[in-house]
């Protein structure tokens, strides 16, 4: 089973630079534990330590967003296309106050 | 150093007046390694917010799709501050994603006039850039530069790079 996978530039480090990697897996969580496996650090970038997708990490499944498909719960088939968007956001609202609202260290989680 | 076409910061910046008081948000691509802004996205702030935004999801993918379909990639990304000064927040550096962009920030917060700043945003270190705004018809080696709300840091008398 072999699903492409498309890295942001932010998350090349993990994958030696790789825009592309290969990996496998019957749902979103299985697919991202699967390419821990062999790019380490990748999945706590994507995953909370609740174990849900980071609220500013955009996942897609041929084209749709996964929020709609289960999130980490989404089905995937082979040959399947996934593809990873860091959100694209910020503004003037206080950082203390954003970071209480989206959960204690999930926005410098997902860029750091 | 940012350069960019005056017609695109005009555009840029009447997007944020549009916008105002919402914070503005979108992308200007360019082609991959020339680091030349060509053409400007304006997306949706799917946050709708005075002091937050956020690139709608599927918008989104399908901007970063249609770059990478013709080769570009993200050269600014700009958004407003409608009552603040145009300098990143500590928001602004925690979603910085896109290591090799100018941040383009643009503060509509006066009525009258804007404050335009770029700035290079890299694992959480901000660090300020001359704007070069490029005037069609201008010779672009002639002795002119538009720095906007700068102080520079150097200021070089002997013009040592022409």
């Amino acid at each position: 089973m072999a699903i492409e996978v498309r890295i942001p530039t932010i998350l090349r480090s993990y994958t030696g630079g790789a825009k592309v990697v290969e990996g496998s897996g019957d749902t979103l969580a299985d697919l991202l534990t699967d390419l821990d496996s062999r790019h380490a650090g990748l999945r706590a970038r994507l995953v909370t330590e609740e174990g849900v997708l980071h609220r500013f990490v955009n996942v897609y499944v041929n084209d749709e967003d996964v929020r709609f498909l289960g999130a980490l719960d989404a089905k995937l088939t082979d040959g399947d296309s996934v593809t990873v968007l860091p959100a694209v956001a910020g503004g003037a609202f206080g950082f203390a106050a954003a970071a209480a609202m989206l959960g204690n260290g999930s926005a410098r989680a997902l860029v750091r | 150093m940012l350069s960019v076409d005056r017609s695109i910061i005009d555009a840029i910046v009447a997007h944020a007046r549009r916008d105002h008081p919402d914070e503005a948000c979108g992308v200007v691509a360019g082609p991959i390694g020339r680091d030349t802004p060509t053409r400007h996205i304006p997306m949706e702030n799917a946050a709708r917010s005075m002091t937050f935004y956020e690139f709608d999801s599927m918008e989104q993918l399908r901007v970063w799709r249609e770059m990478d379909d013709r080769d570009e990639e993200p050269v600014i990304i700009y958004h407003s501050h409608t009552a603040t000064e145009a300098y990143p927040s500590r928001t602004d550096v925690a979603f910085a994603g896109e290591p090799g962009a100018h941040y383009l920030l643009v503060s509509t917060q006066d009525a009258e006039t804007e404050e335009i700043r770029s700035f290079r945003i890299v694992d959480g270190v901000v660090t300020e850039e001359p704007v070069r705004i490029v005037e069609a018809g201008v010779d672009p080696h002639a002795v002119q530069s538009y720095m906007f709300g700068q102080s520079p840091a150097a200021v070089d008398y002997e013009c040592s790079d022409r």
